[in-house]
């Protein structure tokens, strides 16, 4: 359940708060060294699942039972805010979901419409492949290449924008999230997976497009 | 060479095109195909490259069992049938070498056996001075000699000609017709519709006449026997 625990020292602890608080927070913690450090030790455990964090948090909690005094003064999770933000991700993934479906079929429709216009376009060189004895492979595969372009282009676009977006997200100054516990996975290790996924969905797109259009236009 | 047994053809209209042909054309036979329009001679002719399906009987092109062969078999057996048309069928943007070398790329020839052959076949059609230009450049006579260098290039058995003198004048219909009678005398088997009578009388061939589905006529050094 729990991927690392990382010992902070107060000193450490008081340390990393100066940074993050910068030119502002120089007045504000001046004075606070040595004893008069105002922050405790503290340990700063990464659960692998952020599903199991509550679990975690209690598991930690119940730590205290039984001592006197508590050795563990305070677990703090963000509570509250992570079950609302499971909550929140599910009716976003559940309604992505339903969209994604809807944008799919969308796609794979008008595919298959723009290979149909190819396909009666080139209606005359297509008949005459086939007098000349062309194999039915070798007249189908540049509508299935069409097709396979045709997706991907249409997910390059909105893949750039979406790592785009993410990146600059990642880089806002006002946003940041870091303070409030809860840390956005890096770019790297999102960006070739969901760019990967997303032209991979496209092409795939492509490809039944215009096997729909293939198969009722191409009759050989 | 080919053969046709007991064929029926209805369309899904109702018309009866074909009513019980049975025919036999040997190798390196001449048959002309005459007939009223509307008598069936399309039908016909179209069956021998499968461009239609009969509903009954059976058709045989160069040992081949249409009726029987596999639909991915297709394709083998109409690399050894070049069809000629009335209205020519060339690809308007591709030169005359381009539209010619069309019928061997799409088999997958090599490059370089390409351009050998594709000289070849328009030095036999007197074309080769032509071969960088459009077919909208040419004159009727000179694209159907694109369309039946087209049909020979890949050394076919069988030439199927559907009026391929049609659209042309009659001096012109001439040197269509040396053509055919040359590549027929190199081996090829030709079977044309037609509805040109002088040619017919003139040329004294096998002459097959179709009339409402059936066969009218079927002689040796035959006549077209229409007034038309």
């Amino acid at each position: 359940m729990v991927a690392s625990i990382k010992f902070v020292s107060k000193e450490e602890g008081l340390k990393y708060l100066r940074e993050r608080l910068g030119e502002s927070g120089k007045d504000l913690l001046q004075g606070f060294d040595g004893d008069n450090n105002p922050l405790n030790d503290s340990f700063t455990v990464e659960v692998k699942e952020p599903r199991d964090v509550a679990d975690a948090a209690a598991a930690i909690e119940a730590l205290n039972n039984g001592q006197f005094p508590k050795p563990i003064y305070k677990v703090s999770y963000g509570k509250g805010t992570v079950e609302t933000m499971f909550k929140v991700t599910e009716i976003i993934r559940n309604v992505g979901l339903v969209l994604v479906l809807l944008l799919a079929i969308t796609a794979i429709f008008l595919i298959a419409n723009t290979i149909k216009l190819t396909i009666i376009n080139r209606r005359r060189e297509i008949s005459i492949m086939k007098l000349v004895g062309a194999t039915n492979s070798f007249i189908r595969w540049p509508f299935f290449i069409e097709g396979a372009l045709l997706g991907l282009l249409g997910s390059i676009i909105p893949a750039g924008a979406l790592l785009y977006g993410y990146w600059a997200l990642l880089h806002t100054s006002q946003l940041d999230l870091s303070l409030m516990l809860i840390k956005l996975l890096p770019f790297s290790s999102v960006s070739y997976t969901l760019a990967g996924l997303l032209l991979g969905l496209g092409i795939v797109i492509g490809v039944w497009g215009s096997l729909l259009s293939v198969r009722k236009y191409l009759r050989v | 060479m080919i053969e046709m047994h007991d064929v029926w053809k209805t369309y899904a209209d109702g018309t009866e095109a074909l009513r019980g042909i049975s025919i036999k054309v040997n190798p390196g036979d001449f048959v002309y195909v005459v007939g009223p329009s509307g008598a069936g001679k399309s039908t016909f002719m179209k069956l021998m490259y499968r461009e239609e399906r009969p509903t009954k009987g059976q058709i045989f092109v160069n040992g081949f069992n249409l009726e029987r062969l596999k639909q991915r078999k297709i394709p083998y057996v109409r690399r050894n049938i070049g069809v000629i048309f009335q209205d020519y069928r060339l690809l308007p943007k591709l030169t005359v070498f381009e539209n010619v070398a069309f019928a061997m790329e799409v088999i997958e020839t090599p490059k370089r056996t390409i351009k050998r052959r594709v000289m070849e076949v328009l030095d036999l059609v007197k074309l080769k001075e032509k071969a960088g230009s459009l077919p909208t450049q040419l004159s009727g006579g000179e694209q159907q000699r694109v369309a039946i260098a087209r049909a020979i290039v890949n050394n076919p058995a069988v030439i199927i000609a559907d009026e391929p003198t049609g659209n042309l004048d009659p001096e012109t219909s001439w040197g269509i017709m040396k053509l055919l009678e040359e590549i027929n005398l190199r081996g090829a088997t030709i079977v044309m519709a037609t509805h040109n009578k002088e040619i017919v009388n003139t040329m004294r061939k096998r002459v097959i006449a179709i009339e409402n589905g059936r066969i009218a006529r079927d002689e040796q050094r035959g006549e077209y026997g229409y007034e038309d």
